[in-house]
């Protein structure tokens, strides 16, 4: 079987991020890049499931600039067996990503797909579902757990307040959540032979999607800052201003 | 809390602008090394030296590591993060692909290993040693010998350690006892070795020892002292394990610094060893290796440095203490002049070191690489005059920054549980291990400018002019400020040059070698700050501006803080040298 991971490059995760001047989004110049870390779980997962014997081939997929190929080179290090950069400049939203997702699989006929269930970036927390929507493919989101046998896939989900188990039929979609693996450190010489491996470049104009965004950001503003307390002299002030000034009580 | 980050941003600025990654790669054998590669390269290894090496080195300090039954045990968590270090390869980065190692050049060896020892200290030495060892036996042991030992130690599975100090010969090898007595195809060694790092540990099973011994009819001194293998467990000729070799680790050391690294007291009571290369030549071997172990060790200079730096840093800007000189309310301390003055201490002497450090390792590259002998030649010169400098000078510094960092903490400082203390016990040691300071201020004056009389130092003196033609391009206010002062610098080490060459009473001249490393030391950061300085003045505009304003403001204070202490040292080197030796020895105490 044949495993389809995708990979997002984002502003990793120990960075303090920091908003535009102008308020057109987040500050990514000169700012440490990374995979997103939910879809190095994927990557991992695959990577675990092709050592258990049960995938043959992992494909790693990204979509983006040209500096995507640095995180399609992590995951290949990691032990993906290719990859393919769907490259563009254009902002991508969940839902073109979800397209040109669809034309890769269909172009690769993978029998699973692994996505992160969100970036740390955007949070959208959308293109698997989207994907699975698009492929009417059966999808088990926020994994913690898969078991693959006999054409199907035992997922446990982490939903509120537990844990849901789905068998879902392959092809299918699946979201990692943070539990479903711890993510391995990848060895020095599969870094030097991840270059080696064939990294595909293909366009969105070539693989007939319109990645025009379709919603307009209108401003991004940092979280306000905490307000300073103040003292109460007594219990008494302090149930009046929770009473009548904060309305809690 | 401080967690260690490697600074990749300063370690590719030094790598890029500074020691010429790119042609390093065009060296043959080492077109592996580029930009994509060593960036994906050092984005692991600070991971893994931030997420596994770092959070054990203050635990790994408070436990220690501990002796019982002949046994050593290192602190908790230490064997397995050096597991999960071996399978990751690690340890195969420099070496040659014929033994399974990845092939990387010194220059990218350099800022991985600066990141190990800036993250744990006390665990780096451990694979430090094996590439020692590795080092020795691939230069002069015989096929046999390293088709049995180099791949294991390669792959990390079995680790190396260096035998040469006895209780009567530390800096002077000349007096080594132990003994080895032929005994068909090997030799059995009896004597006993002192300060053996790593000489005993649970990391692996086998431990190699490389030692320096006498055969019964070796001539006296240096000239009679050979190199020998002698492996913890005998080694059996398919490479398997046998018996127990009558090696034994008698006792650890209890020590200043460095806490997690077992110092072992070893015991060799008729052990079977091999020889390394010809009988009596042993010290020559070290001789080769030395330059590479010194290398080293500086660099472990500029790594505490940095972890230094980035403690107090963090420390700084959260402590609140103190109105602004200007009024208003408490603030971090990092707001006061003096502490900035400290802060910026540490941070331009360590982008110094780092600088020069990581151009020597390029030199050697190029020194070992190059397809022309007289560029191997002159670059191999460069390096020899250079590595006293980066090992007395980067240690000697790294010390004081460790203190300035310890200081920047107050009276916290001097509380263990900052961290900040270990530090500086950790540093302590650099000036001391692999020759010490006034030994390498010796090799400098001595071997490096005296002997040769002066070339290879006036050779640097003109690159150094060369260069002050390109700094008198710039309209920069700052690098103006910088040439004026490295022009200054450069002054004070071509009037000690003259001064060492002519000099006729070598007491007169010795006493000035510490000095004298100094001032090589700061000129030579100098140049590589100004040279940081240029190139980032010129990238101003399409790079990354915080960053590059930044390493000019660095160049700047080093040159208004550092470098004009040359002339002042040129004056200690050229006068100071009478009053040295002036007193009788009854005179130095007046009790």
């Amino acid at each position: 079987m044949k495993i389809l991971v995708s990979v997002k490059r984002v502003v990793d995760f120990n960075v303090k991020v920091r908003v535009k001047a102008d308020g057109t989004g987040v500050e990514t110049a000169n700012v440490k890049m990374s995979m997103n870390p939910f879809d190095e779980i994927a990557v991992e997962e695959a990577v675990r499931l092709k050592e258990a014997g049960v995938a043959t081939e992992i494909v790693v997929v990204s979509c983006g600039a040209q500096a995507c190929q640095e995180t399609l080179r992590t995951a290949l290090a990691i032990g993906a067996d290719r990859a393919i950069l769907v490259e563009t400049n254009e902002e991508l939203q969940p839902l073109a990503v979800a397209k040109l997702l669809k034309k890769v699989t269909e172009k690769e006929q993978p029998g699973l797909v692994i996505l992160g269930k969100q970036a740390i970036d955007d949070d959208a927390n959308q293109t698997g579902q989207m994907l699975a929507a698009l492929l009417n493919w059966p999808q088990a989101t926020f994994a913690s757990k898969v078991k693959i046998s006999s054409g199907k896939a035992e997922v446990t989900r982490e939903v509120d307040g537990g844990l849901e188990t789905l068998s879902i039929k392959l092809p299918a979609i699946v979201t990692t959540d943070l539990r479903l693996n711890e993510p391995r450190y990848v060895t020095l010489p599969n870094i030097m032979k991840a270059k080696k491996k064939t990294l595909e470049i293909l366009k969105p104009d070539a693989l007939g999607v319109d990645v025009a965004p379709r919603l307009t950001t209108v401003k991004v503003v940092e979280p306000s800052k905490r307000k300073a307390g103040i003292k109460v002299p007594d219990a008494k002030a302090l149930v009046d201003k929770l009473r009548n000034e904060a309305k809690v009580l | 809390m401080s967690v260690y980050a490697a600074p990749l941003k300063d370690m590719k600025f030094v790598l890029h602008e500074l020691a010429g990654l790119s042609e390093v790669a065009k060296l043959p054998g080492y077109g592996e090394a580029t930009r994509d590669t060593v960036d994906a390269i050092l984005e692991e290894a600070a991971r893994f030296a931030a997420e596994v090496l770092d959070p054990l080195n203050q635990p790994g300090d408070h436990e220690g590591s501990t002796l019982a039954n002949g046994r050593v045990r290192t602190p908790k968590g230490f064997r397995e993060a050096y597991l999960k270090f071996a399978d990751s390869g690690w340890v195969s980065l420099p070496f040659e692909p014929d033994w399974g190692g990845q092939g990387l050049p010194k220059l990218v060896a350099t800022p991985v290993d600066e990141m190990w020892t800036s993250a744990n200290m006390s665990f780096s030495l451990c694979p430090l040693l094996t590439q020692g060892a590795v080092h020795a036996l691939s230069l002069r042991g015989s096929e046999a010998l390293k088709k049995l030992f180099i791949p294991k130690m390669v792959a990390g599975e079995w680790t190396g350690t260096m035998n040469l100090t006895e209780p009567q010969a530390g800096s002077d090898l000349a007096l080594v006892k132990t003994r080895a007595v032929r005994e068909g195809d090997h030799y059995r060694i009896s004597g006993q070795k002192i300060f053996i790092t790593y000489g005993e540990h649970d990391f692996t099973d086998q431990i190699v020892h490389l030692v320096l011994a006498r055969t019964p009819d070796a001539p006296e001194g240096v000239k009679g002292i050979s190199l020998f293998v002698v492996p913890k467990i005998v080694v059996k000729p398919d490479g398997s394990l046998g018996e127990q070799n009558a090696v034994r680790c008698v006792s650890i050391e209890h020590k200043l610094g460095i806490h997690a690294s077992p110092t072992a007291v070893m015991a060799y009571d008729n052990a079977v060893g091999y020889l390394v290369g010809e009988e009596n030549r042993g010290l020559e071997t070290m001789f080769i290796m030395m330059n590479a172990a010194r290398f080293g060790v500086g660099l472990e200079g500029v790594a505490i440095a940095e972890r230094a730096f980035q403690r107090a840093l963090a420390f700084a800007k959260e402590r609140l203490q103190g109105r602004d000189l200007v009024g208003g309310k408490t603030v971090p301390i990092i707001r006061h002049p003096d502490v900035r003055r400290m802060l910026m201490l540490m941070k331009s002497q360590t982008e110094a070191m780092r600088a020069l450090a990581y151009v020597v390792a390029a030199s050697l590259d190029f020194a070992h690489r190059s397809p022309d002998p007289d560029m191997q030649k002159r670059y191999q010169a460069f390096v020899d005059l250079m590595i006293p400098v980066v090992k007395g000078w980067s240690t000697e510094t790294g010390i004081e920054i460790a203190s300035l960092g310890l200081q920047i903490h107050g009276g916290m400082g001097f509380i263990e549980e900052t961290g900040a203390a270990q530090h500086l016990r950790d540093a302590r040691i650099t000036t001391i291990y692999e020759g010490t300071t006034g030994i390498q201020a010796n090799d400098l004056l001595g071997r490096k400018i005296a002997r040769e009389g002066g070339a290879t130092a006036r050779e640097w003196l003109r690159a150094l002019k060369a260069f002050d033609g390109e700094l008198a391009r710039s309209g920069n206010p700052h690098v103006k400020a910088v040439r004026s002062a490295l022009e200054q610098g450069a002054k004070a080490v071509s009037d000690c040059v003259d001064f060492i060459v002519a000099e006729k009473n070598p007491h007169v001249a010795f006493a000035g070698a510490v000095p004298f490393l100094k001032l090589m030391g700061i000129v030579a950061g100098g140049w590589q700050m100004a040279r940081a300085a240029l190139a980032a003045e010129k990238r101003l505009n399409s790079g990354d501006r915080p960053f590059l304003e930044a390493k000019i403001a660095s160049a700047r204070f080093f040159a208004d803080q550092v470098l004009v202490q040359a002339p002042a040292l040129r004056d200690t080197v050229v006068n100071g040298g009478s009053a040295v030796m002036a007193l009788s020895e009854d005179q130095f105490l007046a009790a």
